[in-house]
Formats: C-alpha cells, structure tokens, sequence
C-alpha cells in the first residue's frame, strides 16, 4: 500500500506517476494462500462463495422435499425447516451473492477493467478476505452447537429470535450476528478498496463515463454496500446485547411461555427499520453488479454498442440513490404508522422508471445486433426475461393495498427468487461462461453450458412463476405444512409436488456445472487472450490468466470506450479501447460529431 | 430515522454530483487522445490514502447517524428515563479536544518538517488520548458501581454503545498513531511520516466532531422519568 | 434461434396459465373489492409489458441472429426514443399507482362507527376481547398477565370488568358492520390474515395495532398467523365465522366476562368426592389410571385442562367421532355432572389426590426421538411438565401407553378435528408430524424419561 510518490505537490495524473511497488510473493502459499493479488483474491471469494452456496442450495433442497411430500421425511421437523429456511435465506443473500459479486467479480474485475495493476490497497484486500472466511466459517459452526443455527427466517426479527420458541435461540443466533458483524467488518475494507480503486487508479485516459458498465455496477454496488451494511451492523450489536445483557433496545415487556420476561419498552419496529434500512439497498447491491454486468455480456455477444451508455450510467446512480428512501415498502403490514405507506408506495414505483430503462436498453442493444448464441448471451437472455416478470411483480407488492393480501405469502417468495435469485445468478453464469477462459485461459465446455442453461432457465422459471399463483391464493410463507386449511385446494399440493420436482432437477443440474468447471480446467479448449474479441481492458493482457501486475511493464493508454463494436469504417467489428486512434479505424469521431 | 436520512443524502447527495459532473456532456463514444481535455481523467488529487479514510469516514458517519436515529426513536419508548450526564464526560471532552489539539500542531509541524515538533505533537496527541479513554473507562465504572447497568435502562444501554464504539474507533485510531510513533522514534524522516501524520489528524478530528455530537446529544436529551407504571398504560395497551 | 422460439412458448405458456390457473385469489368475504380491482388493474399493465418487451426480444433475438457477412448497427444513443420510453413508462406507472394510493387512503381512514374488538395473540394461540355492555375495552398490560388473567386486563379498572374474554381461537363476527380490530401480541410478533377479507396487519408486542373492515358474506374463513413466530407458527390458526347480528350476539353472551371469570369459585373437594364415585369405577380411587378399563391417569394433571376435557365431552366436542371408542365412553359419564360447579368440584377433588407417578410401559426409543420432542417442548415445556399459559398439559409421569392412543387419534383426526374442538385442531396439525405409529411409541418412550 505504500506509494512511490510521497510528496504532495506532486500529486498529478495517477496512471503517469504512480506505479505501484508490486508485492512480490516467493512460495506457493504466498502466491496462492496469503495472497495480495486482487486476482486470487477473487478468486478465493469465488470458491468460499459458491461453497458455501450449495450448502444453501442443498437447504432449499430439504425444504422443498417438505412442502412438496409432507410428512415423508421424518428427519424434517418444524423446527430444523425453519433452521433451514433462515439458513438458506441468510447464505444466499449476503455469503453468497453479495461475497460473489463484490468480493468475487469486483476484486477481479475491476483493476483489471480499469487499467490498474491491482487495489489500492492489496494488504486491506487480503485481510478483507480471510475474515470473509472467518464469517463463513462462523455460520457453518452454528449448525453444530447445542440448539442448532437460528430457525428465526434470514430477517431475524427480534422478539422471536433470541426468545424460547424460535431454533437456536441462544447459540445459534449469537453466532449468527457476530458472523454478521464480521462479515460486514471485512466487507468494509474490501469496500473501500473497490470503491478507491476505481476513483484513484484508472489508467490513463480511463475516464469514469469509458468504463465498462459492469465497473459501474460494482462500484455503485460497493458505495450502497458501504452507507447500507453499519445499519445491519448496528442492529446485530443492539441485538446481541438485548440477548446476552438483557438490555431492552427491541424488546418490550412481554410473556413468554407464561413468564413475564425482564425487558421492558423496547421496540420491535425500531429493528425492522433499521433492518430493511440494510436490506432493501441489499437487493440492489445484487442487483446492480447483475445489471452492469449482464449489459457487458449483451453488449460483447452482439457485436453492438450498449444502447443509451449515458442513461444506463444515470439509471444505475437514480436507481442506487433512490433505495435509501424505499426501505418501509417492507413493512406495509408491520404496524408502523399507517401514513409512511403513502410515501413509500411512490418512492418504490418511481424507481421501476429507471430500472424499466434499463430493461428497454438492453432489448434495444439487441435490435439490430449481430447476435452469437454464446452460452453468455443465453443466460444474458435469460436474464432479460426473468428479470422482467420478476420486476413486474414488485409493481404489485410496492403498491400498498396489492401488498396487504400478497405480503407473507408464497407471492412474495416466488417475487423475490425471481428477481434476486433468479435474475442474479443466470448472471453470475454467464458472467462465469465469459470470464473463465480468461482467469484459466481455458474454454468451459460448450455442450454442458447449453445442457446447463436450459435446464436451469427453463426449470427454475417452472418453479417460480407458478409459486406467484399460490401467493395469490394465500398460501403462507414459512410454513411447514399447509394441510387442514381450508381454502387450500388439493389442487394447491400438488402444484408443490410439481415445484419441488423442479427444484430438485434444477438443484441436481448444478453439479454438470460443477463439473464443467472442473474438467475444463484441465481439458477445455485454449482460449487465447481474447476469445470474444471483446474491447474491455481485461482482454488487452500481454498473457491469459493475467500474471501479477496485469499490464506487463507498462500500464496501456485507453484511448476510446469500452463499447466499440461494428463501428462503421472499421476493419474489424470491435476495435480495442486501448487501440490508438487511426485513420484506419477512425470515422465514428467525425460521425458523433 | 430522520438524522440518518439527512447524512445518507447529503453523503449520496456529493458521490451523484461529483459522478454527475463526471458524465454530463461527456459522448463517450468519441474517440479522444488522453491529456486532451479528457473530463473525468483525473483522480482526486490525493493520495489513495486518504481518499480511502474519506470513504472511510461516510461508513462510520452512517454508522453513528444511524446510531442516533436509533436514539431518538427508542427515546420514545414509555420506559425511557434519560441519564443524568456524567460530570467526568466535561473532563474526558477537554482531554479529547486537547488531543485533536496536539495532532493539529503536529501536523503543522510535519509541513514546517520540523522532527522534534512532530514528536512532541505526537506523544502529547496520544497521552491525551489515553486519557480520554481512562477517562471513558473511569466513568462507565461509576455509573455501573452506582446502579446505572445497561440492562436497567435503554438510556443507559444506549449511553454504553454509544460510548463503545466511539472507543473502538478511538482504538483504531490509536494502532495508526502507535506505528506513526514508533517510526519516529526509530528516527524517520518527516517526510515519511507525513502522510500518515495526516491522516491520523484528519481522523481525530472527525473523532473529535463525532463526540461533540453525541455529548450534545447526550446533553440535550430532555429528562424524562419512566411513565409505564401501572397507572399509565399510554403505550402499554388500547386507548380510549 | 431456439432461445427466441422458447421465449414466445414462455409468454405464451405463462398467459395461458394465468388465464387456466384454478388457484386464485380467494372469492372475497369483505368490503375491499377495491384492492381486487387494483390487482385487477396491475394485472393488465403488467401483463401487457410482460408480453410485449418479451416478444419484442424474442423478435430481436430471432431477425438479428448472426449470420455471415451482416454487421451490427452502431448506434450508441437516441435521445428521442429513450425519452418517450420513460414518458411511457411513466405514465404507467402513474395509472397503477395513483389507484392503489387511494384505495389505502380508505384503508387507512377507519369509519368512525366501527365496533371495537381486541384480537390478543402469543404463541401460538388467538384470543379475542368484545368490549361488553359500556362499548370500552378495559387497559392491559402484558405485566398482568397470569394464569387467572391470560389477557392482562388492568384489574382496577372499571371499563374491563365487562370485557367479555374469547380464550378459543374462534372468532365470530356480524355480518354487514365495519368492525375496527385492535391487534395486541405479549410475546413475539405475529400475523392477523384472513385471506378472504384481504386483510393483513401485524401484532407487535409493545403497541396495539388496528385494522379495519366489513365482513359481506357469511361462513367460516381460516385466521392465519402471517408473521415467523416460531416453531409452531404453521400451527397458529383459528377461524373466524361471520354470522346474522343475533346469532353473534348469542354467541357473545355464551361467552364470561373479566368479573366472572376472575371471579369464578373454586370447586368444593368436599362435595367433589362424592362425585368422584362415578368415575372412580374406570380411573381407579386414587385416580391412578387403570389401561384394563382405558381409564388414563388424572391425578397431577392440571386441573384447568381436567376442566377442559369434560366441558368438551359433555358439549360433543370430544368423544363424537365413530372411531374415538374409549372417548365415546367418556362422554355419557361426563353428561352425568350436571353443571360447571359440579366439573369444578370434581376437578378440585382430584387435586387433592396423592401424584404417583404411572408405570412405564415403554422403553425403548429411537435416536430421533430426543428431536422430535424439541416441536412437543415449545408448549409442553422442556420436562414434560404441561404449561398452562400455552394450553398444554402435563405429560411427564402420565399414562403411557394413554398419550399414544391419542397421539394416534390427533394424527388421524379421529380426535381435534371435530367442528366444536377449538384446541384439538393445533395438537392434530402437530401430530401429523409423526411418520407412524412406531414414531409415536418412541416419543412416548422418550417422555418417559422425565423425572
């Protein structure tokens, strides 16, 4: 982290003074383990991510086997189907997704995207990472102690989280907050890493609107993440306390199992506000990665410019700024004051304005494209389609009186796997499918990609969209069984039968990825530098993977922005944005013009 | 939650405007050599340092406005009965103020690259500071040995947390300033301490300002007794 | 190509569903047709937007497929175009959200003529409070609460002495009149959700919240609690029946007030004992049980829940079912106690009796067992040892081989699934949890452990 440029009046373009002192590791554990390469870095949170995912994925799995055959497992009971409710809940949200995207795509994305040797920071960089793993390391430890993890739903909503009732209401949940804290603690440094990184070391002539949009995506990610997390951080120390000290910041006096408790005037409410106060810009800091990224993946597969680069640009700023003041669109039905639904409401709905834009500019980046139907553009169009019936669903839960009957309800789960579940992860696909040849300089196998894609677009759309119409019926969420109630058709379960038949192909398929991943490893195709003949920086590297220090020895001159496809005139149909200017290529200067 | 809106829009408010002035009538697509009037090519002219302690410091200021807006929301909880402010907290501010003090005066000296004022401003910065937390740590003891423990109260339960982190942050501060001198006790140059000297003024400073806050907030919580007894049942059940 | 072909099967698939699902909204039971009528609404543009941004790609994806020699268009903006998008959108977006904003101004302005009643939940139970004859709830607090006075009810004031208390978990309400609830929790956040009145509104313990609305159409609709509160939140159910004004002022009147209820004497065991006599026959002197007769063992049972049981099968709650034989025993012999003094008098003499603990015949149990019991100790409590506040009654050191009759009888719902069981239905959903017959021995067996 130490510069070579110390005296401050020399503080001119950073790409023209400032080259890094490189750490330089000698062994195998310094390269590979305790690394300061923002490249393993990624990587290494890629890995502890998708672990711990399919610890996750494996959870959902149990809970679909229950509502999908009631009482044919005797080894789900209520209790550990809320413990795996809430687990699976909590891991996919912040271990998985948010790890993944910022931790994962961020670290090695964006020194490379920007022209930068590695962050600003590669000590901080490290340190964010193994408390990363501490964190994950915590959560799996509260499958094991006495009461088992919370069973408390990923929402934690005190009084019933640290009360008797509630699975792993002393141990579990302990180890969940501190987990919690911890993670925010190490996101927090890998924050300010990404968030400095691409303010402070863009390369020469890498100007904020000539970056790609997925360094937007992340970097307005890692600004909401940053503001957002110390409400979640906040809220698990006060609660901690109110279950270790017995202080009553969220509890009020209450009866217990016939026992007067000794808290006193505490405010349940007050949690939930500072709860979605984290978590509704939560769903964004999954979104926006996703969106940044899925516009690249369109942009490279169809030979074509992103359509309207500026408005996506604002769209993710309007978007990023307005999910400060949408976070009681939650709590509709929570007992808040009744008249902050007024407010909300609108905030909520003027947000699908910026994010419907961004829908139109994707679609519209396809109209007249060249399109190759790369295992990428597939899960790019996929995209595209789950996104749009999940983020039409939210125009019925943002409007209040809709939410009042469809809140709690399977509505809401199938809403929110379809546009945050969903949407994400057919992006962290193809982002996977685009990316990999580049960080194993191998290409992942085409036919298990296709096989993969289809069986997870398709199955994971069969499990969702018909979930929508349970909601709509009033199934509850969080049930462990559903029987004896009356408007509850018969109909109804065998509908579950048939979610969770999906759910479990599209679970199983996952493991053809994983062995995708692994096989092509050692046997994929060579890939070459730059096998999509993409112009973002990352493609620009002297080797494939990228040594230490990306650039070789000098750091490369943009010269253009990352979208130069087909341009008229061009000999080529994309011309690198680190390609000076030529007469060869030149022509789209005098036609902006 | 009002507070922390306030802060979240004014930090959002500067991270759009700055990136806004950025993208404003920039056409991206126009192909332009480097160095030729390219908006938006130049980083801050800082150190990365220090623009990372920036972006540090919006984390902890959301962290304490949320804080606060916590504050003010559980204040109106009917068992609320604010705390009598500890006379030693007068004592502990001078000590915190006349810390921020030291460092400033150290950090003029670090420009002047004056050594022996960079020590001296370091050494004074930092017993003060100790004392300060002394200070903290003395009257969390006579509140507890005076009954005043955190499950009694959320004045109190709050009065803690706030208090702790604000350490916490102090302690922080405190491993910077321990590095800081003892490089300049191994005999370094000013000029390799000076960034770091910065840094850690900037950081007291906020430091600084965060406590100011949080006393007044302290100071100026309206006393109120606890008004959920058994004939008071205003928030305790259906109104009439 | 064949990505664009699945798009348009998607659309058309998922419109076709819409249209053909027989699983939709609910047929409603209350004033707010309006909230139908939004979604209604919502539904149309949505759908709309759904369709045609779909089938745009699907066209894009299909006319602009790579093919030799073609180039993509370079375009990077077009201001026009993305301005009339957003106007558009806005617009639409404006249609649905205007509606819905006054819709919630009705929901939020309660009519100043509705009747107040209070809904009280814990875990995992409803209860319900009417205001009595001066139309006022009385003042609670959860620091009232006792075995006597599940409600919390003030005792010093006057306004609820005649709040008529509701402890079962069935509600009833007039048909056609604005009904005001008042939403109270005394120990974790729950849910009020009647899915055909489209209403939905948190119990928060700490404040009392309220919704509000007009049943139109009589029968009996499920209560769910909406709101995780615990293990057995998918248990907490209850019903509510809208019925004609007389009907509902008879029920109400069945119903004890705070004064009487409080007030209620305890039974005499003096006269108790000669009542005894009858049931001695079966259960043994010392009301030890005796499995010969199927007589399980009363002594040391909670005497609310001994009350329970015989109010239940003398009014045909209990013991009514062709296949509940012992029950069916019991009921007869319950009818010959004439009145509610004469249940408590018996009840209060059987308190009297000495506690033996009866003999075990079941050992054996399976590892899973100690897992299962974790759902059973929320309300029976960690020994077994019953918990009135939860309604749930002792089972350490009772009959044996008796808990796993009847466990068999809840899972076949040959007992709580009668129309007149209010407490049955929440053990029976509970039940269900047991694979077989085998699970229920081995979780008797483990219960046997307690001391």
């Amino acid at each position: 982290m130490s510069y070579v440029a110390h005296d401050e009046t020399d503080f001119a373009r950073p790409a023209e003074i400032e080259e890094m002192e490189l750490y330089h590791p000698k062994t195998f554990i310094g390269k590979y383990i305790w690394s300061q390469d923002a490249k393993v870095i990624g990587v290494q949170y890629s890995i502890t991510a998708i672990a711990v995912g399919l610890v996750a994925l494996v959870l959902s799995g149990l809970m679909r086997l229950q509502l999908g055959f009631p009482h044919t497992f005797s080894f789900i009971n209520p209790s550990n189907y809320l413990q795996f409710v809430t687990m699976h809940g909590m891991i996919m949200v912040v271990y998985l997704l948010t790890a993944l995207f910022l931790g994962g795509f961020g670290n090695y994305l964006i020194p490379l995207m920007i022209g930068a040797r590695d962050m600003v920071f590669p000590y901080v960089n490290m340190i964010s990472y193994w408390i990363y793993l501490f964190a994950v390391l915590l959560l799996m430890a509260s499958f094991f102690v006495p009461g088992g993890s919370t069973g408390a739903g990923w929402t934690m909503y005190p009084p019933q989280a640290i009360l008797d009732g509630t699975p792993g209401a002393q141990w579990g949940i302990i180890l969940m907050l501190v987990s919690l804290a911890f993670f925010i603690i190490g996101f927090t440094m890998g924050g300010l890493n990404y968030v400095v990184t691409v303010l402070q070391a863009r390369t020469r002539g890498m100007t904020m609107m000539r970056l790609p949009l997925t360094i937007w995506g992340i970097f307005m990610a890692t600004v909401l993440a940053l503001l957002a997390f110390p409400a979640l951080f906040v809220s698990c120390i006060m609660m901690t306390l109110d279950q270790a000290l017995g202080t009553s910041f969220f509890l009020p006096a209450l009866v217990s199992k016939g026992q007067l408790l000794d808290h006193n005037g505490g405010s349940p409410v007050l949690f939930q506000h500072l709860f979605w106060f984290f978590g509704h810009p939560e769903v964004y800091i999954v979104a926006l990665p996703a969106f940044g990224i899925v516009s690249d993946l369109i942009s490279v597969h169809a030979r074509k410019n992103i359509f309207g680069y500026r408005m996506m640009v604002w769209a993710i700023l309007i978007i990023g700024g307005l999910s400060f003041v949408v976070w009681a669109h939650h709590m509709y039905v929570s007992g808040m004051n009744p008249y902050f639904g007024f407010f909300f409401a609108t905030t909520t709905l003027i947000i699908a304005v910026p994010t419907a834009l961004k829908v139109y500019n994707w679609v519209l980046t396809l109209w007249r494209g060249d399109i190759h139907f790369t295992v990428p553009m597939l899960f790019a169009i996929g995209f595209i389609f789950t996104f749009v019936n999940g983020g039409l669903t939210g125009l019925f839960l943002g409007n209040v009186p809709i939410d009042i009957p469809l809140s709690k309800t399977m509505f809401v789960v199938a809403h929110f796997h379809m546009v945050m579940a969903v949407s994400p992860v057919l992006v962290v696909f193809g982002a996977i499918y685009h990316w990999y040849p580049k960080v194993t300089g191998r290409m992942l196998n085409d036919s298990m990609g296709k096989f993969h894609f289809w069986v997870t677009f398709i199955g994971s759309y069969a499990i969702y969209y018909p979930m929508h119409y349970l909601g709509f019926l009033g199934v509850p969420r969080r049930y462990y069984a559903v029987e004896n109630i009356d408007f509850i058709p018969q109909s109804a379960h065998s509908l579950n039968v048939a979610i969770t038949v999906a759910a479990l192909i599209v679970g199983a398929v996952q493991v053809v990825f994983l062995y995708n991943l692994v096989w092509s490893y050692f046997k994929g195709k060579p890939s070459g530098d730059n096998p999509w003949q993409a112009t973002t920086m990352e493609w620009q590297t002297a080797h494939t993977p990228p040594t230490h220090g990306n650039f070789g020895k000098e750091l490369p001159v943009v010269y253009r922005w990352a979208y130069d496809y087909s341009v008229p005139g061009a000999q080529t149909d994309f011309i690198p944005q680190n390609q000076p200017p030529s007469k060869s290529t030149g022509g789209n200067e005098a036609k902006s013009q | 939650m009002t507070t922390v809106l306030l802060v979240l829009v004014t930090i959002m408010a500067t991270v759009v405007w700055w990136l806004f002035r950025q993208t404003i009538n920039v056409k991206p697509w126009v192909e332009r050599r480097p160095g030729s009037e390219l908006q938006g090519d130049v980083a801050f002219s800082l150190p990365s340092v220090k623009v990372g302690l920036w972006v540090f410091l919006a984390v902890a200021t959301s962290l304490f406005a949320l804080l606060i807006s916590a504050y003010y929301m559980r204040m109106a909880g009917a068992d609320w009965t604010t705390l009598a402010v500890p006379q030693g907290l007068w004592l502990n501010t001078g000590a915190l103020i006349l810390s921020s003090v030291a460092m400033q005066w150290t950090r003029v000296s670090a420009r002047r690259g004056q050594i022996n004022g960079v020590r001296s401003g370091l050494i004074a910065a930092g017993v003060f500071t100790f004392c300060f937390l002394a200070g903290q740590l003395w009257v969390w003891q006579q509140l507890s040995a005076s009954g005043y423990f955190a499950a009694a109260n959320p004045a109190n339960a709050f009065f803690y947390l706030l208090t702790a982190l604000h350490g916490l942050h102090i302690l922080g501060g405190l491993w910077v300033w321990v590095r800081t001198t003892a490089k300049v006790a191994r005999g370094a140059e000013v000029g390799a301490v000076r960034l770091s000297v910065e840094l850690c003024t900037t950081y007291w400073h906020y430091l600084l300002l965060v406590w100011l806050v949080l006393f007044t907030l302290l100071l100026t919580t309206p006393p109120r007794q606890n008004s959920c007894s058994p004939d008071n049942f205003a928030v305790c059940g259906p109104t009439r | 190509m064949v990505i664009a072909i699945a798009i348009v099967l998607l659309v058309v698939g998922s419109v076709m569903f819409h249209i053909m699902s027989p699983w939709y909204l609910t047929p409603i039971a209350s004033n707010w047709s309006t909230i139908d009528d939004t979604i209604a609404l919502t539904f149309w543009v949505t759908g709309f937007v759904f369709v045609a941004v779909n089938l745009f790609m699907a066209y894009c994806v299909m006319r602009y497929r790579h093919r030799k020699g073609i180039k993509a268009d370079y375009e990077p903006e077009n201001k026009k175009l993305e301005g009339w998008l957003v106007g558009l959108t806005s617009v639409g977006i404006v249609g649905m959200l205007a509606p819905g904003l006054f819709v919630y101004a009705r929901i939020v302005d309660v009519p100043k003529d509705a009747a107040v009643f209070e809904v009280m939940a814990k875990q995992w139970h409803w209860g319900f409070r009417f205001p009595g004859k001066d139309g006022v709830l009385g003042t609670v607090d959860a620091r009232f609460v006792s075995d006597k006075n599940p409600f919390g009810i003030n005792p010093d004031d006057r306004f609820g002495q005649d709040d008529v208390l509701i402890t079962s978990p069935e509600l009833h309400l007039p048909i056609g009149k604005p009904v005001k609830a008042l939403l109270r929790s005394i120990d974790v956040l729950h849910d009020f959700a009647v899915p055909q009145f489209r209403v939905k509104m948190d119990l928060v313990p700490g404040l009392v919240t309220h919704t509000w609305f007009t049943p139109t159409r009589t029968g009996k609709f499920d209560l769910l609690c909406e709101q995780l509160c615990g293990v057995g939140h998918y248990v907490m159910r209850g019903k509510v029946v809208v019925e004609e004004e007389q009907a509902f002022q008879e029920w109400v009147n069945g119903y004890p007030t705070f004064a009487q209820s409080i007030a209620q004497v305890a039974g005499d065991a003096e006269a108790g004992k000669s009542l005894f006599a009858v049931c001695a026959a079966c259960h043994g002197a010392q009301a030890e049980g005796n499995p010969a007769m199927n007589a399980p063992k009363l002594s040391g049972q909670g005497d609310w829940y001994l009350k329970r049981q015989l109010v239940s099968f003398k009014h045909g709650a209990r013991g009514t079912h062709e296949n509940d034989v012992y029950g069916k025993q019991m009921a007869p012999m319950a009818a010959t106690l004439a009145d509610d003094a004469a249940m408590n008098d018996v009840v209060a003499y059987i308190k009297t009796l000495p506690d033996n603990r009866a003999p075990v015949t079941l050992k054996d149990y399976g590892a899973s067992s100690k897992n299962l019991y974790a759902t059973c100790e929320a309300c029976h409590g960690a020994d077994g040892q019953g918990i009135q506040a939860m309604n749930a009654p002792r089972l350490a050191g009772m009959s044996d081989w008796y808990m796993v009759t009847q466990l068999k009888n809840f899972k076949h719902r040959i007992r709580g699934a009668g129309p007149d069981d209010r407490y049955g239905p929440q053990m029976a959903t509970v039940a269900a949890v047991l694979a077989d017959d085998q699970a229920a021995k081995d979780l008797v067996a483990y219960i046997n452990t307690f001391k």
